[in-house]
């Protein structure tokens, strides 16, 4: 090495910065930002099983797992799309019309009078809703892309689009299970694991985290979908078409959306309408608690399961302990507000 | 006599009702340090936006090697040898020095994983990294898994020089790089110029700042109201020439001009 190197090394230690157990604790949350939500996720579990301990009974924990699996499964489509600095508000409403779709497909008798649709194989008819799901993704990345609309807008109208177009092809009748063929259901069922039980549906949302979280960090991709999150100029300037991220963003997206409509079938045991309305800003609420920035490109995608298990425990920890909905739900919000200040502080890091 | 490596004819790039270039010529040597100076709205960004292929000119021509080309992209820059370090640098911060240096043409894993799964090599990826800024004398980046978010100021541009050093290019058009830094750090950046000089690289270097120019430069491109109003050298015209010269008190007849490499 040159004796010029030498000197640049010198250089760089005169500019370093004390290095105090503080600014040690803000490096370490910058590097794996969703470190913070897992010591949450520890505290919560811990101050809640000291407090009772029917907490700690596998019967709940199985019951509080089996619980996220609906906006855990939300919560990636939604990662991927904070990760790019967007949101989704279509999430709920999408997913409402991919089950309502399968279901109607799947039954003898469907409620769709405008689409005669009904008696059609059931993996048919899986098959059928997920596609639609992907396709409203693909809706909103190409309205995103091609038109530069922002995604608040542009997935705030699909929402409203897709409740609609729920309602007049499928009415508001909901499908009962009983009317489904078993394999619509099949999500929900599930098998012993010791003292636990795990359903169908959790191994499938299990497997999406993998499959994502190993795309985002193994591929090109991956990198790219940080890169238009973090700065859309310089991704476009380092050669990264970034129209192409995005619109593959919300395609995927729209993917993992429709699996979902599938385990909600079996988490719920019919297919309704009228599936919780907060679906929408529960998942971003499980990504924000997760430590992915709103900002975009920033957190993993790891956190979006911790941050709805967060969600979960909070809320069978406070209503075990007695304490009434209203203060789980003002809870739950003080939970969100304060992640937001956490991910503020983490980004403000100098070395 | 040797041919440009870059060559531009009558480029004319409008924005609306603003003609950023006016007619430019522009010829560029190989091996030389070519600095680029003129007012503000003189042209010079938009000069090099169109050699970076981040502007498509409305009219003249480009030659590379040349051959003559129509840059839509940066990609296209890129693939004639044509980097371009831009005043922002153009890096993600929140994304790891070596997945900076690589993106936008990451490589990926030999066989089965790299061509179904498509995963990428970091490891390879890592330890091209390390020694490519290694041989650039840039040791002070110690952790090549570190995110450019927490580098200062000088070593982002080391990181966005060493970037556009790598992969083969000829030429490296540097926007202000030196703008935004201190006394120090921007003599670090002149050296990095001075060595990629000396490893063979042709550069480009627009700049206000009057006395660096003056350091590294082989020839000075004198920009004004989206023309070339003249090259010199820093050896036939001195710093108040060239201020002159940039403002339109001064008129250099075409004789008086270094026109070919020096």
């Amino acid at each position: 090495m040159s004796t010029k190197s030498s000197s640049n090394d010198a250089a760089g230690k005169e500019f370093e910065l004390e290095r105090t157990p503080l600014r040690r604790i803000q490096m370490t949350l910058h590097r794996y930002p969703w470190l913070s939500s897992l010591i949450v996720l520890l505290a919560v579990v811990i101050a809640f099983g000291t407090v009772n301990e029917r907490f700690l009974l596998p019967s709940t924990i199985s019951l509080m797992v089996q619980q996220t699996v609906i906006v855990g499964s939300l919560a990636i489509a939604q990662a991927l799309i904070i990760l790019t600095a967007g949101i989704d508000l279509s999430i709920g409403s999408l997913m409402i019309f991919g089950q309502m779709l399968m279901a109607n497909m799947a039954v003898l008798v469907g409620a769709s009078f405008v689409l005669p649709i009904a008696g059609q194989n059931p993996y048919l008819a899986i098959v059928v809703g997920i596609l639609a799901a992907t396709a409203a993704g693909a809706v909103n990345g190409f309205l995103i892309v091609r038109f530069g609309l922002p995604p608040f807008i542009v997935t705030l109208g699909t929402w409203s689009v897709f409740m609609g177009l729920t309602l007049i092809f499928f009415k508001a009748r909901t499908i009962q299970g009983p009317e489904m063929p078993d394999v619509m259901l099949v999500l929900g069922e599930g098998f012993p694991v010791g003292p636990f039980f795990i359903t169908y549906g959790l191994v499938v949302m299990f497997a999406m985290y993998f499959a994502v979280a190993w795309a985002l960090r193994n591929t090109a991709w991956g990198k790219h979908v940080y890169a238009v999150g973090d700065d859309p100029q310089a991704a476009q300037l380092s050669g990264i078409n970034t129209n192409r991220v995005l619109f593959s963003v919300y395609l995927v997206a729209g993917l993992i959306i429709g699996i979902t409509a599938v385990i909600t079938i079996g988490r719920v045991g019919s297919a309704s309408p009228n599936v919780d309305p907060m679906l929408n800003l529960q998942s971003i609420t499980a990504v924000v608690i997760g430590g992915i920035s709103l900002f975009g490109g920033r957190g993993a995608v790891v956190g979006a399961l911790i941050g709805s298990l967060i969600v979960v425990a909070v809320e069978m920890g406070l209503s075990l302990a007695g304490v009434d909905q209203a203060y789980r739900t003002a809870s739950i919000g003080i939970l969100v507000i304060v992640a937001v200040g956490i991910d503020q502080w983490i980004r403000k890091v100098k070395v | 006599m040797t041919e440009p490596i870059v060559k531009a004819r009558g480029l004319v790039k409008r924005f609306g009702s603003v003609t950023a270039l006016n007619g430019t010529d522009f010829d560029l040597f190989p091996g030389e340090v070519l600095a680029v100076i003129g007012d503000n709205g003189a042209g010079k960004s938009s000069l090099i936006k169109c050699f970076a292929g981040a502007h498509t000119p409305d009219e003249g021509q480009m030659w590379v090697n040349g051959e003559e080309v129509v840059f839509q992209s940066t990609q296209d820059a890129r693939r004639h040898g044509v980097e371009t370090v831009f005043q922002t640098l153009a890096v993600a911060p929140a994304l790891d020095i070596a997945s900076n240096l690589f993106l936008g043409r990451e490589e990926r894993k030999k066989g089965f994983m790299g061509s179904v799964f498509r995963q990428l090599d970091k490891k390879g990826m890592r330890r091209k990294a390390a020694e490519h800024l290694e041989s650039l004398g840039i040791s002070t980046l110690q952790d090549i898994t570190q995110a450019v978010e927490t580098l200062s100021g000088g070593q982002r541009q080391a990181v966005s020089v060493a970037r556009a050093a790598a992969f083969g290019s000829q030429v490296i058009i540097l926007d202000e790089p030196t703008a935004a830094l201190g006394v120090r750090e921007s003599a670090k950046v002149l050296d990095l110029i001075k060595d990629l000089k000396d490893r063979g690289l042709t550069v480009v270097l627009i700049s206000h700042n009057m006395p660096q120019v003056y350091e590294v430069a082989d020839r000075i491109h004198v920009q004004r109201l989206g023309k070339r109003a003249a090259v010199v050298t820093p050896k036939s015209a001195s710093m108040n020439d060239s201020v002159g010269l940039m403002t339109g008190a001064i008129d250099l007849p075409d004789t008086d001009q270094q026109l070919s490499p020096v």
